[in-house]
């Protein structure tokens, strides 16, 4: 591909090799999950905001917004929310320590791997029982 | 030892640009840091946000309305709303440079987020104030 340099010419740039020439370690699907529950989350922004505009409005409106999100695709679309807060704020506590320079040993990058998917899964699970225990 | 007069390197950077450091962002760390920064602020926000929304679930809407307009909750919120979209924003722009080629579309996405982030921000934020403003206690 043809990219630009600072100078302003042009340059021919490298291509990596597609996603399907590789393997797929444990690093790389935590890496790829990062970006995909960022992309999910930046949706459910919409999500946050809209219950807030509810909440502010007409009682006819908060009822409609409280009853779309107790319905099945509404208890999806919190569970998938709290699915992805969970691993992105875990893996962004990775990527902060990342950034002091720490934590780069294959070894360990695999561990981590692994303990942030399986503490997405507690979290997730922790928050939805308890959600499910205090529903009014 | 090689004869070094032989040995030669290209560098593709203008010297304006390698004095300016600014890379091929033409942005510098600012970009970075942003993202970094809105991280750290929002790790204790969201915590503190689920924890209260797990106890207004199901709640009718004088509750709801009562705790946004606590005080303490009202700044919590809007800064939660202001810094989860300056990072959505930050991040989804990463997305876009990394696998939108064409200038055109990169740049018209790039404005359209900036768009979409900002007004969902001020939705959001209006929303909380006016809870603020006009909850009765």
């Amino acid at each position: 591909m043809i990219g630009r340099d600072s100078a302003g010419g042009l340059v021919r740039r490298p291509l990596s090799p597609h996603l399907q020439t590789y393997r797929w370690p444990v690093t790389m699907l935590s890496s790829i999950l990062h970006r995909a529950t960022g992309i999910a989350l930046a949706a459910g922004c919409v999500l946050l905001v809209w219950w807030l505009v509810a909440a502010a409005g007409s009682p006819a409106y908060f009822a409609f917004v409280q009853g779309f999100l107790a319905s099945w695709l509404g208890v999806l679309m919190l569970l998938g929310w709290v699915a992805a807060l969970s691993y992105h704020v875990l893996n962004g506590i990775r990527h902060l320590v990342w950034d002091t320079a720490r934590g780069f040993e294959k070894p360990g990058l695999n561990a981590t791997s692994y303990a942030i998917l399986g503490g997405t899964a507690a979290l997730t699970l922790l928050v939805w029982v308890v959600g499910f225990a205090v529903w009014r | 030892m090689s004869d070094s007069s032989k040995l030669s390197i290209t560098v593709r950077r203008s010297q304006l640009g390698q004095v300016r450091g600014l890379g091929a962002a033409r942005g510098g760390v600012r970009h970075w840091w942003v993202q970094r920064l809105t991280a750290m602020a929002l790790l204790p926000l969201t915590i503190w946000f689920v924890i209260s929304v797990l106890g207004l679930l199901g709640a009718p809407q004088s509750a709801v309305a009562g705790f946004v307009a606590a005080p303490v909750n009202t700044v919590l919120l809007v800064a939660l709303v202001a810094i989860s979209l300056h990072h959505a924003e930050a991040g989804v722009q990463t997305v876009i440079e990394d696998y939108v080629h064409r200038e055109g579309s990169r740049i018209a996405s790039l404005l359209a987020v900036k768009a979409l982030t900002l007004f969902l921000a001020l939705v959001g934020i209006i929303a909380v104030l006016k809870l603020a403003f006009t909850a009765v206690h």
